[in-house]
This record gives structure tokens, C-alpha cells and sequence, in this order.
């Protein structure tokens, strides 16, 4: 296991090694942004990423929510975590996008108002599960998690739908959408390099939580088999 | 320029940041397993 941990990070490694030379060398310059326009390479493939993990985080709640499985608990709160990581990459290379092309950090239109609300409703789940000491709190956490995921295909459409200060879609936007294909291949060779590592760091958040679990239900039977612990007779 | 490697350089100070709170809290379920052998 360890062994293919080591050989999968190797190779995620030279991954994000090439998917970095293709976003600062090799793509083409953007005509009206210049070198800035480069941030699109980081930050769109973490949002990507981020979504994704929102969507695995939801499906592992919903099983979560009918078979009560320690496993998809795990895996719930393992994507959330990766997520947020993810999210936060986006709410910070925004911002650094915006003020050299739009001359503001930020602006609260619907897609960045959306995309902060879901990062807030994704820290509140962490919070949740980190501090609540109820025995329900992965059941709560769970129910946050399918609601709170409603707010994902809204980031997606909210350009879409509103006129926004964020661009409108660069791919899937109809008629005049898309992008020279070397452009493209960066953001494709990015968009696999950091699902990659998110995977990574997925898995190591995954095993911990596990030994977590394992760890509590042990300490939990230990505590049930001291003397002192037994009720008397 | 210097926002474009600023962008690049928070997305691994946020992720390695990350990675070192997971390593942590490894060490820390790792110390605590052991203690629980000990008792």
C-alpha cells in the first residue's frame, strides 16, 4: 500500500511539474489580459476540483444517510475537507486575478456571492463535525451536507443566469465560446494534474479518518471494560 | 506578472499548509494509539 502511495505521488508530482511549464510557458498569451490571464490554469481546475468533491462528498451523505456505513462517513467528511482546501485556492486566485483586469478585488455578484456562501456552508459542516459532541452529529452533518450541496449547480449557472462581473462561461458558453486549443490542453493537463493530487490527499484524509473511527470504537470498549466503568450489581 | 506568481505561489503555501495540519494530526492519532497500548 505504501509502496503505491509512493509510486501515485511520484507520478502526480510530474504531472503537476508538466501541467505547471504548460500554464507559465507553454500556452499562448492572452491577447486583452496578458501574463495574469496564466491564473486561469490554477484557478479554474481547482474549482472543478472543488465541485467535484462536493458531489462525491454528497453521494458518500446520502449512503451515508441510508445504511448508516462508517466507510461513506469517512469518505463525507474526508472530500469536504479536500474541498474546502480546494475552495479556498479559488477564493484567493480570484481575487488575485480580479484587481490587475478588473481594478477591484471583488465584487458581490452572484457567481463569487455563491461561491463564498459555499465555501461558508462547507466550513460550517467542518465546524460542525469538529466541535459537536452529539452522537447525531455525522447524521446533522450528513443532512448539511446534501442541502448545502444545492448551492453547487447554482455557482455553475449563476453567470449564466445573471449578469455578472465573472466572465461569462469560457467552455460550454454557446455560440463563440472556447479557446485556442493549446490554451485548452494547459487547462486539461492542469484539470488532471490536480485531480490527481486531490485523490491523494483524499486517500490520506480517508485512512486517518478510519483510524479515527477505528481508535474512538476501541477507546470506547476499553473504557466500557474497567472495572471501575462496570455499573454496580 | 507579480500577481500571477502570487496566485501560483498561495495555491502551494494553501495546500502544503494543509498537508502539514494532516501530518500533524496523524502524529497525533499515532501518540494517542500508543498511550491507549500502554494503559
Amino acid at each position: 500500500m505504501r509502496r503505491t502511495f509512493v509510486i501515485l505521488a511520484l507520478l502526480t508530482l510530474g504531472l503537476l511539474s508538466y501541467a505547471l511549464y504548460e500554464g507559465l510557458v507553454a500556452a499562448p498569451t492572452e491577447q486583452t489580459m496578458g501574463e495574469v490571464q496564466r491564473i486561469f490554469y490554477y484557478h479554474v481546475p481547482s474549482a472543478v476540483t472543488a465541485f467535484t468533491l462536493f458531489l462525491i462528498n454528497f453521494a458518500a451523505s446520502i449512503i451515508y444517510l441510508a445504511r448508516r456505513s462508517p466507510t461513506a462517513d469517512a469518505l463525507a467528511v474526508s472530500t469536504a475537507e479536500v474541498g474546502v482546501v480546494f475552495c479556498t485556492v479559488v477564493l484567493v486566485t480570484g481575487p488575485l486575478w480580479a484587481r490587475p483586469v478588473w481594478g477591484i478585488w471583488w465584487t458581490w455578484d452572484a457567481r463569487l456571492t455563491s461561491t463564498l456562501l459555499l465555501w461558508l456552508i462547507y466550513i460550517s459542516y467542518l465546524i460542525l463535525r469538529r466541535y459537536s459532541t452529539s452522537g447525531q452529529t455525522p447524521v446533522i452533518a450528513a443532512v448539511l451536507a446534501v442541502f448545502g450541496f444545492l448551492d453547487v449547480p447554482f455557482v455553475y449557472v449563476a453567470n449564466r443566469l445573471f449578469r455578472t462581473q465573472h466572465p461569462q462561461p469560457v467552455y460550454f458558453g454557446g455560440p463563440g465560446s472556447g479557446a485556442d486549443p493549446r490554451m485548452t490542453h494547459a487547462l486539461l493537463m492542469n484539470m488532471a494534474a490536480f485531480f490527481c493530487f486531490a485523490a491523494l490527499v483524499v486517500w490520506l484524509r480517508f485512512r486517518l479518518e478510519r483510524a479515527r473511527q477505528d481508535f474512538d470504537e476501541t477507546e470506547a470498549l476499553e473504557a466500557l471494560l474497567q472495572p471501575d466503568a462496570r455499573s454496580p450489581r | 506578472m507579480k500577481f500571477l506568481y502570487a496566485a501560483y505561489a498561495a495555491t502551494w503555501i494553501i495546500h502544503i499548509t494543509y498537508l502539514a495540519f494532516l501530518s500533524r494530526r496523524y502524529r497525533r492519532l499515532r501518540d494517542e494509539m500508543h498511550d491507549l497500548r500502554k494503559k
